[in-house]
């Protein structure tokens, strides 16, 4: 596996400028190679590159990015449920709201995007020591995506996860069961409207843990 | 070939049905056997329950299930200040607790675009590798039990407490230090620490010397992990295998080394272990390799540490900006890492927590296939996992 490794490390340590061209250069690339597909992208100078397609060419845009970008190692695969959380705690309150309140407006974080339900996947280059972060809109209407499995083996229990955690339905996934929840359990935990139990028990009493100086402002 | 003639080929087709005949029929007493493992059993590390079905002492397919430890942190971090997240995140690999606040912490200092003083960032790192040597400590006296050898493990437990005295000196817990503060640290080193955890290293540099001998070097040992449980580096790298699991398969990755966070790994010079062959024993042996060259760093850290605040100007009731970040560090376990997605309150948004083992025990399904039934064990015990940072 010559190939693979990287016996030079000083390439790597004056990153700044470099790194940020090459962040750019893959974004390039990647919209070469989805075409309609592509979305935006958000570079953070320095720091990170989040790229955003539709969830039609969810499956091609890992699979340019593990053949054109060299990303072969499958980092993580989750999803972000952008609703605010109609549970959330008013900000000098000790306890969660107890009935829900109307949502606040939606607003998506980097590389924009339209929809409550998110997909993300991190797909990292060892040669490069770059990662992308791949982001895709679900409708609302119907939260399926296509599987990873064929371009990532490693996406099989990341996908059984973000399903019993968000409900998120992956097509031609060949084993789409609980992996954490028992098998009877219902609801999805980590969709915000999914209330956290434990606060309607007890609240919790830590929010502000900062015991403030007379005359201090509070948050 | 020979060719087959039309009533040759007329027996073959009858041989082969009275053959899946004879299989149906007794079908009840030859079918495959299921074998649990767990989810208490030694090799398991806590509650990780893994159910084989085995054809003779072969094994057909094996399939993890996990869920018995899952504790929701993701959810939990989501109602919970950021300084008050350290103290769930200690739990997940419980070995190594101090490794697990530093990928959190890096990722709120990038969105709120602070950086820790390098006095603090040294220690950090020293801490760090504290951490990964008192985890490793154990796995090398872990597989050594796992395959038969039973005093190992108890040089591993007596000797780990060298490390463990100096994480507690320095930061009053042994195990969930929660010492790690966005912006620097809680403290400074107490009176003495120097010198201590040097001595501390140079009895640990002597543990591994013996290791090296007495399980290395043991002809048991090799006979039943060398060439056990191979994992060509593409695959590992698909099924995300991270850490020394994907080093010991020829992969030259270190996020240490290769890793852009703000760590003072680029200030010593140390060097990035890897083996060739992929199976068992190369993951033992990266290791055992790595838990020395830890001891090195710590030293050479502890010898050039810069002077200088250890908190860098915070707020004191931290509102992290909105913003999306992802940080990794090369924990004991592998790569372990959080995506944090924060809307500028006090709570994080969304904490996504990439969690070395689960990603590692992924490859279990594969790897299992066709391997005969004490190999489990040793496969198991080499890619090393804890179940907290499996199930979170």
């Amino acid at each position: 596996m010559t190939q693979l490794s990287s016996t030079d490390t000083d390439a790597t340590t004056d990153a700044g400028a470099e790194a940020d061209e090459l962040r750019e250069a893959w974004a390039a690339r990647l919209a070469d190679a989805l075409g309609d597909g592509y979305a935006e992208h958000h570079i953070i100078p320095g720091g990170d590159l989040w790229v955003r397609v539709t969830r039609d060419s969810w499956t091609d845009a890992a699979t340019a990015a593990r053949d054109q970008l060299g990303c072969q190692f499958f980092d993580w695969l989750s999803a972000i449920d952008w609703l605010p959380s109609p549970y959330g705690r008013d900000m000098d309150a000790q306890e969660d709201n107890p009935e829900p309140k109307a949502a606040d407006p939606m607003e998506q974080g980097h590389a924009g995007g339209q929809t409550r339900f998110q997909m993300v996947v991190r797909l990292y280059s060892i040669t490069e020591h770059m990662g992308v972060t791949i982001k895709a809109d679900l409708p609302k209407d119907d939260l399926s995506i296509d599987t990873l499995i064929q371009v990532y083996a490693g996406a099989d229990w990341h996908e059984r996860e973000a399903w019993e955690m968000f409900g998120i339905h992956f097509n031609s996934h060949p084993d789409l069961r609980h992996i954490y929840l028992p098998g009877e359990f219902e609801g999805n935990p980590l969709r915000k409207d999914f209330p956290l139990l434990a606060r309607r028990v007890k609240p919790w009493p830590g929010i502000v843990d900062v015991e403030l100086f007379p005359g201090e402002e509070g948050p | 070939m020979t060719a087959v003639g039309a009533d040759q080929r007329q027996q073959m087709a009858y041989v082969a049905t009275q053959a899946a005949d004879a299989r149906l029929n007794v079908e009840i007493e030859t079918e495959g056997m299921t074998l649990n493992i767990g989810p208490q059993h030694p090799a398991t590390h806590g509650t990780l329950r893994l159910v084989a079905r085995l054809d003779g002492e072969q094994v057909v397919e094996a399939e993890p299930i996990m869920g018995y430890m899952h504790r929701g942190y993701e959810k939990l971090a989501e109602v919970r200040t950021y300084p008050q997240v350290t103290t769930l995140i200690n739990r997940i690999d419980w070995l190594g607790s101090f490794a697990n606040e530093v990928p959190f912490i890096l990722a709120a200092e990038k969105l709120m675009e602070v950086e820790a003083p390098p006095r603090a960032q040294w220690i950090r790192t020293a801490l760090f590798e504290l951490s990964r040597i008192a985890n490793i400590t154990l796995f090398l006296g872990d597989m050594a039990v796992q395959l038969g050898a039973l005093t190992p493990v108890f040089m591993a437990f007596r000797d780990r407490e060298f490390v463990l005295n100096q994480i507690e000196a320095a930061t009053g817990g042994r195990f969930h230090p929660n010492f790690d503060r966005i912006g620097g640290l809680k403290d400074d080193l107490p009176q003495g620490w120097i010198d201590d955890t040097k001595q501390a290293m140079e009895k640990m540099r002597d543990f591994c010397d013996e290791f090296e001998e007495l399980v290395l070097g043991n002809e048991i040992f090799q006979a039943r992990s060398r060439g056990i449980g191979i994992v060509p580096a593409e695959v590992g790298l698909a099924y995300g295998l991270s850490g020394a699991n994907i080093r010991a398969s020829g992969v030259d990755w270190d996020l240490r080394r290769d890793g852009h966070e703000a760590l003072a790994y680029d200030q010593v010079d140390w060097k990035v272990w890897t083996h060739p062959d992929g199976d068992s024993f190369a993951r033992y042996w990266v290791r055992l390799q790595e838990t020395r060259e830890a001891t090195h760093i710590v030293d050479q850290l502890l010898d050039g540490l810069p002077s200088g605040p250890i908190m860098a100007k915070v707020p004191r009731i931290i509102k992290v900006p909105a913003g999306e970040a992802y940080a990794a560090t090369e924990n004991p376990l592998g790569e372990m890492g959080y995506y944090v997605v924060s809307k500028g309150d006090l709570v994080p948004f969304r904490v996504k927590i990439r969690s070395a083992s689960f990603s590692n025990i992924s490859i279990t399904p594969w790897l299992l296939k066709g391997v005969y039934v004490p190999d489990i064990i040793t496969i198991l015990a080499s890619l090393y996992f804890i179940l907290g940072d499996i199930d979170r």
